[in-house]
């Protein structure tokens, strides 16, 4: 996955398609089901008093739209967000500039997160005294 | 273009999957590295040590691995500065607000089967594939 146009090829159906990838994702999916399902049987982790998993299992916009977009991404450079940190330890040009496109997005993605958050406080604010009956 | 590579891609998913299970089992904590590495973006973010021991082990990796194997990286799907930047911004604004990546959602998600992962990434690949039909196929 730090060479792009493995991943392209993966993704490039109507060309010379090279299904590695697959391989490689169902390979995780082998060692980390079991693990996941072992892992249920446990109270806690070794190192924590709880596990910390994702407990929504709703469809939302920002789901689909947050997918369509990394999928764009994706498809354009063929970086997602590990080998795009990997790769930017070569520091190559093109991984580095990426990389850090791709931190200034999750910067901003945050930035825009909390400043909706501050703004909906703001709104919800107690009322001014005198101001209701 | 590229081989088709079975072996090293089985092994590099099975490394993929046991260090994500060893984060599970270790630390209670889903390996998406979108995750992981986008909350360190939030000052409220408390619980930041493993994060950035998680991020370090990754990047040293990646500098020994460059070091000893230059040749499995790659250039990237675009050269034009514009377009990796706007790619980038792309991934990471949508794995954000998507909630995860190829390994949150890809991997470990989808192990659990959980209907946002396997939507998502059923979503995110469809949509990459179109992506590179477009720019390989129909345009240049």
């Amino acid at each position: 996955m730090t060479d792009p146009n493995k991943v392209l090829a993966f993704l490039d159906i109507a060309g010379r398609w090279d299904p590695s990838l697959a391989f490689v994702m169902g390979a995780a999916i082998l060692v980390y089901a079991p693990a996941y399902r072992w892992s249920r049987t446990r109270t806690k982790p070794a190192f924590d008093r709880a596990f910390h998993l994702p407990l929504r299992r709703d469809l939302d916009p920002p789901l689909v739209l947050g997918a369509i977009l990394f999928g764009v991404g994706w498809g354009l450079a063929g970086f997602c967000p590990g080998p795009a940190l990997v790769s930017a330890m070569s520091f190559r040009g093109d991984a580095v500039l990426f990389g850090a496109a791709m931190l200034t997005g999750m910067g901003l993605f945050t930035a825009w997160q909390r400043a909706r958050t501050a703004a909906r406080h703001r709104t919800t604010a107690p009322q001014r005294p005198g101001s209701s009956p | 273009m590229t081989e088709f590579t079975p072996i090293a891609s089985t092994l590099g998913g099975l490394l993929i999957g046991t260090a994500s299970a060893t984060l599970l089992l270790l630390h209670g904590r889903v390996a998406g590295i979108s995750g992981i590495v986008g909350a360190l973006f939030d000052p409220s973010t408390a619980d930041r040590s493993w994060r950035v021991a998680f991020v370090a082990g990754l990047l040293a990796t990646g500098a020994i691995a460059y070091a000893l194997v230059p040749a499995s990286f790659g250039d990237a799907g675009l050269t034009s500065p514009a377009g990796l930047v706007v790619a980038g911004l792309l991934v990471g604004v949508g794995t954000r607000l998507g909630g995860g990546c190829t390994s949150g959602h890809g991997v470990c998600g989808m192990s659990r089967l959980a209907p946002r992962s396997l939507t998502a990434t059923a979503l995110f690949m469809v949509v990459a594939i179109i992506t590179v039909f477009i720019t390989r196929h129909l345009v240049g």
